[in-house]
């Protein structure tokens, strides 16, 4: 069974449909109870930091979040929820976040003007470290981005794949332990992010 | 490298796949959810749905297919036409869609844009323009002019001012639709394309007149598109998805190969 938090950051339909394909069973849920029992949890999100924190914060997530990923709940973040997972992000001026992985989320600021934000669309994921959630998905395989913020991780330990955007290498998928967060949404990128979710279901939390 | 997208777009009419030349002349080509499901195994990028007829005989959206199609392809979609509040676009949203297309009623409604994007986000909120062109560059200095209800309707604004306009609003994303070049096959509006891909900060779409494969590399290569809707040559199978990143790719234009 897969835990998908509802922290009111976007809605977690195509989340649940990935699984509801994989014939993996979800529920989507914000009751620390439900979240303290889970099996495996899923923390997606899109839009602001800001307002992220604020209802995490507003549903008394944070300690459960902790709590959980501290006793070795394979978890997942994805798009927002990759960077919530930090320290810190620059985003509404700047606002503290779950400090889950020592880093920070920072604004894609290019040189040339003529660059993009948000960098949308699909783009490679060069693996810097072996990781079982990514059995099965080769080296520069494509995902599906839509982000304007990407996390920056204090320890380069914790970065399993990068990518790259018009120069601009960032951390692409971060984790340590039990903890695992992509910047790409796998439910929206095909049969390659079905495998990583998969995979996931079947985690231990060990790599 | 970020890879240009190839979106095949579906106009829906009466839960029926239709293709016409200006909006006129449609013809029936398939279901909705099996054309996309086929397209989303032969590798394409995004899909996206215009619901043709929401427009102009003011129906809502079939959120029964937007379900469907969500649950069968797993890929970013879009669906467009027949949205007339914040509320539809929730239900297209909560339906499964990742964008939603504003058109007319952002013309109609600017408001809707800036509502839009706080709610759900400026990722979710596509900006469909259908611009045509015109003489009068002293009304319209970009040389087109926005129209509205499939190319009904004319109003008066300029294509660059309206874009400029509706970025400052919140859309994450433009979908450039020539009307002079609309059903054509005769290759995009290069002119056109690049002037909007080259003003504005964010992604922009180039969309129709697509005839052949070199006409994707061409508007890439020289309009600076970030994404590329393809309908007519696909729907008659004249083109596959796979056919045209071959050549991209030959080109030297970065495409998603694995799916």
């Amino acid at each position: 069974m897969i835990t998908i938090i509802d922290y009111r950051a976007g809605n977690l339909t195509s989340v649940r449909l990935a699984f509801e394909y994989l014939g993996v069973p979800s529920e989507i849920t914000a009751d620390p109870e439900r979240i303290l029992a889970a099996e495996r949890i899923v923390f997606p999100g899109v839009g602001a930091a800001g307002a992220a924190m604020r209802n995490i914060t507003e549903l008394g997530l944070a300690p459960v979040l902790r709590r959980v990923v501290r006793r070795g709940t394979p978890f997942m973040g994805m798009c927002l929820g990759a960077q919530i997972v930090l320290d810190y992000s620059e985003e509404d001026d700047g606002i503290d976040c779950l400090g889950l992985v020592q880093g920070r989320a920072l604004r894609f600021r290019h040189e040339r003007p003529s660059v993009k934000v948000p960098h949308m669309g699909w783009n490679r994921l060069m693996i810097d470290r072996v990781h079982p959630v990514l059995e099965g998905i080769n080296n520069h395989s494509e995902f599906y981005f839509v982000h304007s913020y990407y996390p920056v991780p204090v320890n380069t330990a914790d970065i399993i794949g990068r990518t790259d955007y018009e120069g601009m290498d960032f951390a692409a998928m971060i984790g340590r332990d039990n903890l695992l967060a992509t910047q790409f949404h796998p439910e929206k990128s095909g049969r390659l992010g079905l495998r990583l979710l998969e995979n996931f279901s079947r985690w231990n939390g060990i790599c | 490298m970020l890879t240009k997208r190839i979106i095949p777009c579906l106009d829906i009419r009466d839960r029926k796949v239709t293709k016409g030349v200006r909006f006129k002349n449609n013809i029936v080509l398939g279901d909705p959810v099996e054309m996309a499901a086929r397209y989303y195994h032969e590798g394409c990028d995004e899909l996206v749905f215009y619901d043709i007829t929401a427009s102009a005989e003011k129906r809502g959206i079939d959120i029964g297919m937007v379900r469907e199609v969500a649950a069968a392809v797993h890929i970013p979609f879009a669906v467009g036409g027949g949205l007339s509040s914040l509320d539809d676009m929730s239900c297209v949203l909560m339906a499964g869609a990742e964008k939603v297309s504003l058109n007319s009623l952002a013309v109609e409604n600017p408001g809707i844009i800036r509502d839009g994007a706080r709610a759900f986000g400026c990722q979710c909120i596509v900006l469909g323009i259908d611009p045509v062109r015109t003489n009068d560059t002293l009304r319209y200095p970009s040389g087109y002019e926005i129209t509205i209800r499939g190319f009904r309707k004319r109003t008066g604004m300029d294509a660059l001012e309206w874009v400029k306009r509706a970025v400052d609003l919140g859309i994450g994303e433009i979908v450039v639709n020539s009307v002079d070049a609309d059903g054509t096959r005769a290759g995009f509006d290069l002119c056109l394309t690049r002037l909007i891909a080259t003003s504005v900060p964010v992604p922009v779409v180039a969309s129709g007149g697509a005839g052949n494969a070199q006409h994707l590399v061409t508007v890439f290569r020289e309009a600076h598109a970030d994404a590329a809707i393809v309908a007519g040559i696909l729907h008659a199978g004249e083109v596959t998805i796979a056919g045209i990143k071959d050549r991209l790719a030959a080109a030297g234009i970065p495409v998603r190969r694995v799916w």
